[in-house]
């Protein structure tokens, strides 16, 4: 039962994670579909790293697989996942339970499923206070007051007694990110933090996991579909799509010169405010993909714009490491 | 062609402590659990389709007689010629077993389908409408659960007389209630969902919301407890034979057959002790059934591996 | 030049109870009340699309289902191509149905999931007596094609497709009884960017070749920036900026409408990032006197906490583009310094 582990602090940039090759299963019919098939990324202390991409590309999978909660039937196949030189995967189910939720906390989308509906706000703040942190009683109130004030919930004292169903959504996610945050973790795992939030309440919630990252130096692993949301609060991004990465760098890089065709298409299908007929949004023809039954080769050809025959031989890697900018297209040059 | 991810093409790519092992383990363990589950499935409707029959074509299969006394043959230990043995009286068990089988499925068939489907409706319904017709059907399933069933047995079985009538009436009373209050349940939640607002923009009439469209996505519930309750239902029969409220001898009802043989237990085990497994094995079939399908139906959602 | 509007929606209320605790009825204390919606006013000219846009809490979906008569508005009219739609009940009701149309917004509960969707597409022209039994395949064959989901999917059920090919497949059941109007409640929101870019241009296509009318709900302005033509802003149960699209865009008239333009994330990183409003909505429960946006509004002033802005019409190019804010309906002459305009 450690306390309020991250007394020490780390020197911002430090690497804290680095997954190698993470690939994920899950059996399909006669055969497995990879829901993430050699996934590389590095994460340093008080750095942002947003895995991008459509729904099925794999990110969420990825990020459960960091803690060791890949949902049944699927299992991790291949990889490593090192946290500040430790080896996770294959770590017993006591270390990974004693990581969560003091050093490494997560956040997931739908707080309505993660808070338990029949005990108050109060009770299961406290209890992770008492149970992770080693705070008395009272100190964990009084804690979990201050954290709640620290999220923008009005009225902490009285918020403590109510049920999560009698908060907005909101409201849910702010104390679900209070809990998450109240062991001062080095790393936050975030799953769709403001996809069923407004956008104003998406702002805030932002710019208060921002403000957390800048005090106590935190990592954060942040999964969105979104791609504005991603290029205003991360570092560095990575894009993924049927389980591949198919672009990988500096988030200024990959958003402003986008090298790989799904990115281009993805940027391009964007609505934005714009009212004119001049650049519509383009959608990307087609369907996502069959992870059961994928074409080989590269798994966007077959709704890409530039496809040739050498597709289906490429391999699916990226040319650059994550600090550079990689992409697994050969063919395509970024855009302007 | 394309490269379909065998469990080889996997080995192949991977590399690492977890790999190739890893993949094809996964790939047997799902492929076995479908398996199983359907294999178990099909047993019980084996079992339960098996005793159907034979106790349909009895005379057919020359079982035939089942009252007939032989004191001469009594108390024989199963044999080529009665593989069952025989009873006090002489009477071969089997044929009488199989000849209960009649009265013990047809009961159970019956005193589960029409409470089912009264109870289906009525909660559909209620749990659509709401207001006083909810609030009603409420009430009313709360008294019929609260209600000691016995007592309820004893009373009509005093009314009506002894044999199967009482238990009828009894079941039929009582029954629905359940049905009812599952499909209530289920519709409260189901009334919710957007194909049921799209069809009321639609301008469907309400009868074909709750009939077509609402019903049969509700009724799931309903349709795996019914395999519970068949099984409920046979041993609720038994339980009334054995106490003497149920079936009346010479009945080969199952519950009396066991009844019969209590008092030679000790000396003559099968006389009791084979219809009784035979109830078993009928519950058993059932209950498989009623897994299997709730295997069936909880497969209808894809399992990809998420965003 | 003003067309009658086929739908015209007049101090629409709709109010919710909380549920009356014991321990509240023994305190004397009166249920709360959510009031949804507060006297909206909306209307749609043939052949227009109007975009409502609203965060949570807006009553944006209530407003669909009050014009569907899915909830009984507790005020206000509805009045529908000339018909009464509050007053309509029972087999009439069903009758207006065919010419109102709504499309949902969670693909994965829209659609019957025992019904294979030839038969779904094709059943509400039975229903309504459009078709006869034996025509049923070919209508719904056509029907799916014009989604671009193909005849191969008459006989499938929804699960065995996507969510963007499940909301085409609602499409085509919507358009099969022929509407003259057709709601949209957030019927993109749920899917992947690249989707929403294809639906919203099959809805575009739909809505020339077939001149339908729209509404199209959503809880962000870039979704409808291309799609409609006018738009109404909803907050809180109101309707706080209602115009044409160029119009709110280029010069938003209520500090909503701007926080929500600012709040729009950009990829380039060319937005310069102030938190538009402080807190979070408050739910409408207890909406406080005065503007109900006044407690997080940037420019309130002391009259905002008092009294409820009027709609009021200001200028422009298109007309009718009008805006309830004591404040920024003033003329430009006397806006306030520290809120400066977007360049347009």
């Amino acid at each position: 039962m450690s306390t309020a582990a991250a007394e020490d602090r780390i020197e911002p940039g430090t690497e804290l994670l680095k997954v190698s090759g993470l690939t994920v299963g899950f059996p399909a019919g006669a055969g497995l579909l990879l829901a993430a098939d050699r996934i590389d990324f590095e994460v340093g202390a008080g750095r942002t790293v947003g895995l991008v991409g459509e729904s099925g590309c794999g990110k969420s999978v990825t990020l459960r697989s960091l803690l060791g909660l890949v949902p049944y039937p699927g299992e991790v196949l291949a990889g490593q996942i090192r946290w500040r030189g430790e080896e996770l995967l294959g770590a017993s189910k006591r270390r990974l339970a004693a990581l969560r939720g003091t050093e490494i906390s997560m956040v997931f989308q739908d707080p309505t499923s993660c808070l338990n509906p029949v005990f108050s706000v109060g009770d299961q703040m406290t209890e992770t206070l008492r149970k992770r942190a080693g705070l008395g009683k009272g100190e964990a109130r009084s804690r979990a007051i201050e954290l709640l004030n620290r999220v923008g919930v009005p009225s902490p004292e009285r918020r403590l007694a109510s049920y999560p169903h009698e908060l907005s959504g909101g409201m849910r996610q702010r104390v679900m990110i209070a809990i998450a945050i109240s062991t001062r973790p080095k790393l936050l795992l975030a799953d769709e933090p403001t996809t069923a939030l407004d956008v104003t309440t998406q702002e805030q919630i932002l710019a208060l996991l921002k403000d957390f990252q800048e005090e106590n130096g935190m990592a954060i692993v942040l999964v969105s579909h979104d791609l504005g949301v991603i290029s205003e609060t991360c570092d560095e991004v990575v894009v993924m799509y049927a389980g591949r990465m198919l672009e990988a760098g500096l988030d200024r890089a990959v958003m402003r010169h986008p090298r790989h065709p799904y990115t281009q298409g993805l940027i391009e299908a964007m609505p934005s405010l714009e009212v004119s007929d001049e650049e519509p949004p383009v959608p990307i023809p087609g369907q996502p993909p069959n992870l059961a039954d994928l074409p080989p080769g590269c798994p966007f050809a077959p709704r890409c714009a530039h496809r040739r025959d050498a597709c289906a031989e490429i391999p699916v890697t990226l040319d650059a490491s994550l600090l550079e900018h990689g992409s697994a297209c050969p063919f395509v040059e970024a855009a302007a | 062609m394309s490269a379909h991810a065998s469990s080889e093409a996997v080995a192949a790519k991977l590399s690492g402590p977890l790999g190739s092992g890893v993949a094809a383990r996964l790939q047997r363990r799902a492929a076995s659990e479908r398996r199983w589950a359907t294999v178990t499935l099909w047993i019980g409707i084996g079992i339960v389709a098996t005793i159907v029959f034979v106790s349909l074509a009895a005379p057919l299969l020359g079982f035939s007689e089942p009252n007939k006394q032989h004191l001469t043959e009594a108390l024989q230990a199963p044999s080529m010629q009665h593989p069952f043995g025989t009873d006090t009286l002489g009477r071969d068990i089997l044929t009488r077993v199989i000849y209960g089988g009649r009265i013990d499925l047809t009961f159970a068939f019956v005193t589960t389908l029409v409470p089912f489907v009264l109870g289906a409706l009525l909660g559909a319904v209620a749990g659509y409408r709401g207001g006083w017709v909810d609030t009603t059907v409420n009430r009313l399933v709360d008294i019929v659960v609260a209600f000691p069933f016995i007592v309820l047995i004893l009373a009509i079985v005093t009314i009506v007389g002894p044999g199967l009538t009482g238990a009828y009436i009894g079941v039929f009373a009582v029954g629905w209630a359940l049905y009812a209050r599952l499909t209530r349940g289920e519709m409260l939640v189901e009334r919710q969902r957007e194909y049921i607002f799209a069809a009321k923009t639609l301008g469907y009439s309400t009868p074909r919301i709750v009939f077509r469209h609402a019903l049969p996505n509700v009724i799931r519930a309903a349709i795996v407890f019914s395999m519970a309750d068949i099984v409920l239902n046979i041993l609720l029969l038994s339980s009334l034979s054995y106490l003497g409220l149920g079936a009346v001898p010479p009945s080969p009802e199952w519950g009396a057959l066991v009844a019969e043989g209590q008092q030679v237990l000790l000396t003559s085990w099968w006389v009791a002790t084979l219809p009784g497994l035979v109830i078993v094995l009928v519950g058993v079939g059932f209950s498989l059934i009623g897994d299997g399908i709730a295997d069936r139906f909880g497969r209808d959602f894809s399992l990809t591996g998420g965003g | 030049m003003t067309a009658e509007p086929l739908l015209s929606v007049t101090g629409l209320t709709k109010r919710f109870a909380d549920k009356h605790s014991l321990a509240d009825r023994l305190r004397r204390r009166e249920p709360a009340v959510l009031t949804a919606l507060d006297g909206v006013d909306i209307s749609v000219a043939p052949g227009e699309t109007l975009g409502v846009v609203g965060e949570s809490g807006s009553g944006k979906s209530t407003l669909a289902r009050c014009i569907v008569r899915l909830h009984e508005p507790d005020a206000g009219s509805v009045i529908f191509d000339g018909k009464d739609m509050l007053a309509a009940n029972g087999a009439e009701l069903r009758a207006l149905c065919r010419d109102l149309q709504m499309v949902y917004q969670d693909p994965y509960s829209s659609l019957n999931p025992r019904l294979r969707i030839g038969a779904a597409v094709a059943e509400p022209a039975r229903v309504h007596g459009l078709i006869d039994k034996g025509e049923e395949e070919e209508y719904a064959a056509e029907l799916l094609e014009r989604v671009g989901i193909g005849r191969e999917g008459l006989r499938r059920f929804p699960h065995e497709f996507s969510g963007g090919q499940r909301q085409r497949i609602a499409i085509a059941r919507s358009l099969s009884v022929k509407p003259k109007l057709l709601i949209a409640d957030e019927a993109v929101s749920a899917l992947d960017v690249s989707i929403q870019a294809q639906l919203l241009a099959l809805l575009e296509e739909i809505r020339r070749d077939l001149g339908l009318t729209m509404i199209f709900i959503a809880h962000q302005l870039a979704v409808i920036s291309r799609l409609a033509d006018r738009v109404a802003i909803m907050y809180l149960g109101r309707v706080v900026e209602t115009g044409a699209t160029a119009d709110v865009f280029a010069n938003p008239r209520h500090p909503y409408t701007k926080a929500l333009l600012e709040a729009h994330p950009e990829i380039d990183g060319s937005r310069v990032r102030k938190p538009a409003v402080r807190s979070d909505t408050p739910t409408a429960f207890s909406i406080s006197s005065g503007c109900r946006f006044h407690t997080r509004c940037p420019l309130a002033e002391e009259i905002c906490s008092r009294v409820d802005p009027p709609e009021v019409e200001v200028a422009s190019s298109r007309g009718g583009h009008r805006s309830a804010c004591h404040v920024m309906t003033r003329t430009a002459a006397t806006q306030p310094a520290g809120f400066t305009d977007e360049p347009s």
